[in-house]
Parts: structure tokens; sequence; C-alpha cells
């Protein structure tokens, strides 16, 4: 347990300006500030030593496995975080002429070309922030896609959809029609048809979907959705299974997005920044986010105007310090490695799933593809995934995703991505049996995890209750 | 205070607790144990018309965000302020301080939709 | 590349798993999607590709910056990317398991409260992308409070934030925008009385203004709450260094963008969205929220809470879709605050003032060139200048100097204005580098 900075102050100061002057010569006073923030005054060193101490506080990726399913916690490069941090690209203004700005630029273009190669999408932006804000680019696509046919006012989401989807779709003004998923976890068919109308703007489906299944009937999905009327939407949050390997357009996808953070390496910082890709095929390509970056041949420009487009989604171009690592991370592959990646992200998670058979059965019994989700075991009703998440934490892993998807009961939703050993999935799995064995023996080890970590079982309700949220 | 027996139920776990033209209505025992620690109720505008069936309000434990759907329709009258500062009143007495609204009833025809706190049991 | 196991492993791994081939985990894959080709570039190994992305980095050309409008270059100490990289803070992610991620919930809480005594507000939510699409996120909540959607802004409202707000909420959300027109650079008040006479929900007040210009806040206050609508303010973080704050004149909701607390300009993203608002308005408020709390033996502990409000939890019924939060920015912005601390703060915000005012004067005894509009200014203003600005910037961008922004791309009446900005960085010589160069124009 750290103090907080502001316990710590002590008076003394750590960066300084010289020579500032009081700036009432420069206003009136009526403008200034009359009592000063309560911010930290402490020295450099004891900053340091706070910031250094809080960081040895987390669980990351370079230091514990991080199977946390969805999220594609993926080794990230060291030197990417050296290349982005170079003064050429930090420094640049955001109103730099294009002329200085080449560099940058060539960097957007170059990787949108790679984009538009590896899934056979016909153009792309990355100027949104991050995923939900590249599903939130490409409902608004739809929506003027379908400008002219009022009636379209729908948004079809599966059960198995993340919780952005229909936050999205709710967001553009569209109305959410969710339809279950079969027995398999699949969209199923006849659920599909039931509800697809001349109402129906778009269908968004997650590819593979979170339960970690590839909806085999995708052909038949697409050819359904089209001769509706509507577009096919693929969040590709989880494009890590399928890269190198299938292009979403031919699978008939109309508009995706990708999280570049998951499946381009760049690290999370403990909850962003991201960046999300959207690609669009070739009829959508001029309703894109305005501030595309264009080659005339010569050299890059940057689109100024353009009457079709749904406009900025936020300021300025993408989140550039993303975008190279994911540009540079790209790189690093060619056409024939490139589906190393999926190739060996599926093998892992299905290692897993076959190895934790007799303790944790996967929630639909068959092959996966990058992520399992796992549950409890019937002779074990008392199990509570809650409880394995946190005692895994005990025995030095972070914990997967839990609780998600909501179809699938205390669910466990493990991703290894293709960067962990055998030696890792194996501590893993062992770990998972032991949780199995204590579990059948007293479950109150369990109840009461985690034990080895600074911070017991936290009070969750007295958070939400009463909320503290700053000094 | 609002006997679970003489209180009418949706199916939805809602009770209704009626007097002439006016009813209290809350959740039941059954539902806020359901839903645990209760830490926030939104409750309705006073003024709002709410329908039978519908979402009015909405209730949050930490982990979820339950809809509340008025059992019978008509106008809010009074909300049960306290929620604000003690949600967890439902959880302690559902069918006493834990009240959520009061509503000047409309239709009294859809009482008869409701069912009584024995048949509500036998849903459970 | 970074595969974690070697071929001959992965080969060993299939057949423990009963399997001959990967190619049967991808059976569900209809096999006609299974011919694609991929035509790529040849693979770089890591110091090849240090080259490439060098090569690429040559190709930009960092000017003498002068120009401002929403970002702006600021000194950054080096003890903020020190610490903010590290790998604990830099590859960990949402810190759902709170025991595994005290470090970087502590941050976030000691960000909020950072930004909570900064801006003088009382609820500062994780951040959102940027400026501007907190500004939207804060216009929805208004909107959803007041249960209308009229909402008024200035036609002093930087552009590009115009421009997402439209992006929002045209044609979706629907709401109607009604701007209120400048009297020499601040706002009318006059047509703020006037068309708060209809009922809007809020009123979005950017100060400094775009022009650079500082609004008469309190008035404006008085005269938003007085018509029963709600004050989103939009400030310069920096500028609250000296600046009177939002809480001070009692704004509802106060958005910011926060690249300039200690994060670098990189043309333009990430950036750092602040939100803050009323305690009364908490349930409005998207996006991430960190708590104190306890854990089962009493210790102080810190949690993401009040996560019923948002999309993993309330689907389509959320106020937004927002997932993420720019948490490493923030922890630059934390980081970058608790190193200056007020005083610095204060020093830093000065010197902006200073340098500002210092050039504008240099800039104005040149014949030909004046200050638009004769009001108190931060760091930025605006210089009316004999030819068209869009010359001088091309002029300038050959001399290596980034002049500012040219405010003809705004309003075609305004084309021989330009919108400069001078922070702590400049030097007295940059300044008159930068004069030297106009004069001869």
């Amino acid at each position: 347990m750290e103090k907080l900075i502001i316990e710590k102050s002590n008076g003394a100061r750590a960066v300084v300006f010289n020579g500032a002057k009081d700036p009432a010569s420069f206003l009136d006073k009526k403008y200034l500030r009359k009592r000063e923030p309560r911010l930290p005054q402490l020295s450099e060193l004891d900053i340091v030593r706070h910031f250094t101490n809080l960081s040895r506080l987390n669980f990351c990726l370079d230091t514990h496995f991080y199977p946390l399913g969805s999220c594609t916690m993926k080794y990230n490069p060291k030197a990417y975080d050296a290349m982005c941090s170079l003064e050429s690209f930090t420094s640049l203004h955001p109103l730099t002429p294009v002329e200085n700005a080449q560099g940058t630029l060539e960097i957007i273009y170059k990787f949108e070309e790679l984009l538009k190669e590896i899934t056979g999408l016909s153009a792309w932006t990355l100027q949104p922030a991050a995923g939900a804000h590249g599903e939130f680019t490409g409902a608004l696509i739809a929506k003027a896609y379908h400008a002219k046919d009022k009636n379209r006012t729908e948004i079809i989401v599966p059960d198995t959809a993340h919780g952005t989807n229909p936050a999205t779709a709710a967001m553009c003004g569209f109305k959410v029609v969710n339809i279950k998923s079969n027995a398999r976890g699949r969209v199923d068919l006849e659920e599909l048809k039931k509800v697809l109308s001349p109402k129906t703007a778009m269908v968004m489906l997650t590819l593979p979907n979170t339960a970690g299944l590839f909806e085999y009937d995708i052909l038949e999905i697409s050819k359904l959705v089209h001769a509706s009327g509507a577009l096919l939407y693929m969040d590709g949050a989880n494009l890590n299974a399928l890269i190198g390997l299938v292009k979403p357009a031919a699978m008939g996808v109309d508009i995706m997005h990708i999280n570049l953070h998951k499946t381009f390496a760049a690290p999370h910082g403990g909850g962003g920044p991201g960046a999300g890709g959207v690609g669009v095929r070739e009829e959508l390509k001029d309703l894109l986010p305005l501030g595309r970056v264009l080659f005339d041949g010569k050299k890059y420009l940057l689109e100024i105007k353009n009457k079709k487009s749904i406009g900025q989604v936020k300021s300025f171009y993408g989140n550039i310090a993303i975008i190279i690592r994911a540009y540079a991370y790209l790189r690093q592959f060619d056409g024939k490695t490139l589906g190393e990646i999926a190739k060996n992200a599926v093998l892992n998670a299905n290692y897993i799933r076959v190895k934790l058979k007799n303790y944790f059965p996967a929630f639909f019994d068959e092959v996966c593809m990058h992520e399992c989700v796992f549950t409890t075991p019937k002779d074990l009703p008392n199990l509570k995934a809650l409880y394995v998440a946190k005692r895994l934490l005990d025995l030095g892993f972070h914990a997967p995703t839990i609780y998600f998807p909501l179809i699938v009961p205390q669910a466990l939703m493990v991703e290894p991505t293709e960067t962990e050993s055998k030696q890792t999935l194996d501590a893993f799995t062992r770990a998972m049996k032991q949780i199995f064995e204590e579990a059948k023996k007293d479950i109150s080890i369990l109840e009461h995890a985690p034990h080895k970590t600074e911070i017991g079982v936290i009070d969750e309700v007295l958070a939400a209750r009463e909320p503290n949220l700053k000094w | 205070m609002y006997n679970q027996e003489k209180c009418k139920f949706s199916k939805t776990h809602e009770w209704a607790f009626i007097e002439g033209d006016t009813a209290v209505c809350g959740i039941s025992d059954h539902a806020q144990h359901e839903i645990s620690d209760i830490v926030f109720v939104e409750l309705p505008k006073i003024g709002a018309k709410v329908q039978a069936g519908k979402a009015c309000a909405v209730i949050e434990s930490v982990k979820s965000a339950a809809d509340f759907y008025a059992p019978l329709s008509g106008e809010v009258t009074q909300v049960n302020e306290n929620l604000n500062s003690n949600p967890a009143l439902i959880n302690q007495a559902p069918h006493g301080e834990g009240w959520i609204f009061k509503i000047k009833i409309s239709n009294a025809k859809e009482e008869e939709k409701l069912l009584s706190f024995d048949a509500y049991k036998a849903t459970l | 590349m970074f595969n974690g196991n070697s071929k001959e492993t992965a080969s060993e791994m299939l057949r423990e798993i009963g399997l001959k081939s990967v190619e049967e985990l991808f059976k569900d894959v209809p096999s006609t999607l299974r011919t694609a080709k991929f035509n790529l570039p040849k693979a770089l190994d890591e110091q090849d590709l240090i080259k490439h992305i060098k090569s690429l980095a040559s190709k930009n050309k960092t000017l003498l910056n002068f120009a401002g409008a929403g970002i702006y270059e600021h000194f950054i100490p080096a003890a903020v990317n020190a610490l903010s990289s590290r790998g604990e803070f830099l590859t960990a992610y949402t810190p759902y398991q709170a025991q595994a991620s005290q470090g970087t919930l502590q941050a976030i809480y000691e960000y909020q409260s950072s930004i909570c005594a900064l801006f003088d507000m009382e609820v500062s939510n994780a951040s959102h992308y940027d400026g501007a699409t907190a500004l939207a996120e804060a216009v929805y909540a208004a909107c959803q409070i007041k249960g209308l959607n009229e909402v008024l802004i200035s036609v002093g409202l930087n552009p590009q934030y115009k421009q997402v707000l439209k992006t929002y909420f045209k044609g979706t959300r629907e709401i109607k925008f009604t701007e209120v027109s400048l009297d020499n650079g601040t706002l009318d008040l006059e047509d703020l009385k006037t068309k708060l006479q209809t009922p809007r929900s809020a009123f979005v007040l950017a100060t400094p203004n775009f022009f650079g210009c500082l609004e008469e806040v309190l008035e404006i206050s008085a005269i938003v709450h007085n018509a029963n609508a709600l004050l989103i303010s939009l400030v310069n973080p920096i500028s609250l260094g000296i600046l009177e704050t939002p809480g001070s004149y009692d704004s509802d909701f106060a958005v910011a963008e926060g690249q300039c607390l200690g994060n670098t300009m990189s043309f333009g993203g990430p950036g750092l969205g602040i939100f803050t608002c009323k305690k009364q308005y908490v349930r409005y408020m998207p996006g991430r929220l960190c708590g104190i709390t306890k854990d089962d033996k009493g210790n102080r502990c810190f949690v993401l809470t009040l996560q019923a409000r948002e999309q993993h939890i309330r689907r389509e019924r959320a106020a937004s879709n927002i997932c993420s939060n720019e948490a490493l920015c923030a922890l630059n912005a934390l980081i970058y605050l608790s190193l200056l601390g007020p005083k610095g703060l204060k020093e830093v915000a000065s010197l902006n003032l200073e340098k500002a005012h210092n050039l504008a004067k240099q800039i104005c005894e040149i014949e030909g060139f004046s200050l638009t509009y004769q009001k108190p200014f931060f760091n930025e203003f605006v210089i009316n200048c004999p030819i068209p600005a869009k010359q001088i910037v091309k002029k300038l961008a050959k001399k290596d100097i980034l002049a500012g922004y040219d405010l003809g791309q705004v309003d075609t009446s305004l084309k021989n204005n330009l919108l400069i900005c001078a922070t702590e960085t400049k030097t007295e010589q940059d300044l008159a580098n930068f004069v030297s160069c106009l004069r001869e124009i």
C-alpha cells in the first residue's frame, strides 16, 4: 500500500521555471485564480519513488501471463516504443504544413494500404481513437449510406456481441434488435431471418464471436444480410484469430473496425490510448471521416473537403503514437508469415482448452479460435468464476475475463495469444487444476481469495454507495 | 408497512400496494435478494406518466442495472427521496422503507392482471 | 515473429492435443475463404525496421512553432516519460482486477483528484479520447439532464470541436446547436441573453475562446443559470495555473484537451479528454471512474466504481459506448502536475502569458500588423496582417517557422487574420526571429 501523493506533500519543489513574472502585470486581477490548486509539493526524488512504487503494485504483460479474453494481451515489442518516441514524430504540431509532415503522413497512408491488402476492403481511416470509437464511426457510415431510406432504423446485434455494439447503435440513433445465438454459440440463421427486414440498416457481428467461435455460416449470413438491403459490420476486435488467413471482405463484410492496439501489438497503457481503424468497401469510401491522407503520386496530402463524409469523429488525424507502432509491427511480417500469428494464437488457445478438459470444461465443447470460454464444473456448484479469477492472482497469473460473454454462466474467457510459450501455458493449466482440487476439498480458501496480493477482498458496494472519487 | 400479503405483484417482481386510486410501488423481497446489494436507484420524475409493463426506473447493484417495470399505469405523485442517500433501504425493507414511488392509477382494470402474493410466490 | 514457441514445440503441442495439422483448428472456416493471398512487402528484421522508421521520421521537419489552436507545445520534464513508460504501467490493461491493478487505479484516483483541484470541480472521470469528444459527451449529458435537445455554442468555439459536435449529433441523437455571436472577439452578451429566451439545455463557454480571448465568465455564468440552462466550460488546463477556475464561476460541466499537461503533440494524437462535473451530475457522466474503498482487512484500496452506468452493463441504455480511457496520457498529466505542483504550474502559466504578450507587442510594432481584438488573452492572440494569413504561413514555413493558424479557413472575412501562440518554450531569440521574418514580408 502506498500513501496518496498528496499525503506525502511536504512543500518541496521538483520542476522549476525560472524568470516568471507576476501575471497581474498583464491581466486584470478579476481574471486570476484566487487560491492555488491543492496539488502535491514534493521533491523530484520523492515523486519518482512514488510512481515507481505505484507501478510495482500492477500485474502487467511484462511481468505476468495476462490471458484477458477479448483483449489480445500479446507481447509489445520494445523497439516500437523507441520508434514512436522519435522527436520528429512527437514534436510535430498537427497544423504543420503537409510538406513538413511527410514522414507521419506516409506512415498513415502506407499502413492503410497494408490494411487494404490484409482485409480486402477498399479504404481505411485511422482517425478513431479506440475500438468503440471505430464502431461509432462505422455505424455513422451506415447511417449516411442509408440516408435516403429513412425506414432503416434498426441494427441487429447477436447476444454474443461486445456491450459496445448495442451502445454504439443507440448512440447513433438506431433501435437495437437483439438476437439469440444457437446451441453452438453461433448466430441462429432462423432467428436472423425473422428479424431481418426493410427496417434493418446493419447487422453487427464480432468475428470470431465473443464465445471464441467462428461463425461457420458466415457466407450464408452475409448473403441474407445483403439480400435484405442491409450492411454487414464486422467488429474486428478478434482479428488476431484470422489475420493473414482470411480476408474479411471475402466474407462479405462491408464495414469493419480493428483495434490496432490488440492485433498489432501496441501496449494497452493501463486502459488506453488505443486506436481504431475503420475499413469499408468501395461504395462507402467517400463516407469515411474527413481528414483522410491522400497521395498525389509525389507527396502525401490531407483531405480538407468532402461533402459526403460523415465529418470528423475527433480532433485531427488519429492516435499517431499507436499507429506508428502498429505499422512497425505489420512490417515485420510478409504475406507468408502473417498467418503464423493467427495459427499460433489459435493453437495456444486450443492447447489450454484440451489440457483443462477434465477440470474446467469449455462451455462450447468444440474447437475454438484465439480464445476459449470456460465455465465452472457442474459438480462444483459453489465454485464461482470470480473465485477462480481471484485465486489465479495468488498463483501468479492475471485473471481471464470473467462473466463475459453473458450467454455463458460463470464464464472464464481465456485468450493466451501467440506470444506465450508452452511452459507458460502449462504453468497456467497447472494452476487451474490446483484451483479445481482446492474447490473440491475446501472452497473457503477460494471464497476469500486473493490471499497473497497486497489487497484482499474488496468492498465494491461501499465504493458505489459512498463514492469517494477525489482527495 | 406495505404488507406483502396485501400487495399485488407483477411477474417481473414489482409490487403495488393499492389504496383507492393510488398505488405505492416497490420490488419484491425475492427481487432485492436476487439483485443483492443495491447501490443506486434511478427514480422517475414526479409527474411522469408510467405505463404498465414499461421500464420507468433502474435499480443498480455493483455489477448490474435492472429495469423496474411499472406494475400499473398512472402518474407519479411521490418518489422515495430517501433512496437517493440510502438505496440499501430496498434490501433492508423492500415492503417498507424501501418503497420506490407512488402513482395515481389511471387504469384500474390493469389491477386484475396482477398476481396475489400466493400466486406470485408460486411463480418463483 | 514474437511467437512463444519454436516450430518443434508447436508440433509437439498439436500432437498432445491429438491433432495432425494446425489446419484442423480452422475447419469451421469455409474452404473458399482459405485461399486468400497476401501481397505484402518483404518482412523487416528489427535492425532494418529501425532504419526504415528512422528514414520516415527524417521526412518530417519540426518547425519553430507558433501554432496552437487546440494542441500546444510545452516543455515536458524528463521524469514524466521515464516513469510512465515503465512496463508495469505501459503493458497493463484496464484495471478490472483491482487486486492486480492497484498501481493504475491509485494513479487514476490521483489523476481525478489533481484535475478536480486544478479545475475546482467536484468530480473528474478517468478521461476521454480528447477535448472535442469530451465536449460532445458533456453536451449529451446536459441534454439528458434537461430533457431537451437544444444547445447554445459560441461562434468562438474551436471549429474542429464544432465539427465533432455535428458528427456526433446530427441525424443521430438530433441535438440542435445555435451559435451566439461575438463582439470584438468575445461573446456578445446581449445575443446570449436573447438566444436564452428560448429554452436551452446548456451553453458551451470556451475561455480562452478559439481566438485566444478571455470571456467575462462570471457574467456569462449568471446569465446562463438565470435562464435555467447548464454551463459547460471548455478551458485550457495550463491557463488554470493562473486563471480563474471553472468551479469558481459555477460551471456544471468543465471539459478540456489535456494534451498540454505532459503529453507530446504527436501530430494531434493521442489527446487527453478531461471531463469534470458537479457531483449531482455524476450519474450522467460517461466513462470510467475510480474510487476509494476498503478490503476485508480494512485496508484502503482503489477500485473502478459506479460501473453500472457503463456500456458493458447497460448496453444500449448506456450514455456512451466509451470503453477505454486515455490512461497513459492521464498518467502523464498526473506526473506532470505532481512535478510542477501549484507553484510550477503558476510559473509556467505566467511565462506563457508573458511570452505571448511580448510577442504580440513586438508584432504590433511592425507596420501593417495589429491585434485584431482588444481583449485580454492568455497564450494565444489574433493578428490582423497586411496580406492573407495563408501566404504568411506559407512564406514562414520556408524559413522553418510555423507562423500560426490561418483564420481564413474558418471565415473568409478573417482571411488576413493569423492566430498565434507563444508558450514557455519560446526564447527571446525565437520571438525576435519570428518578428524579423514577419517584418520582411
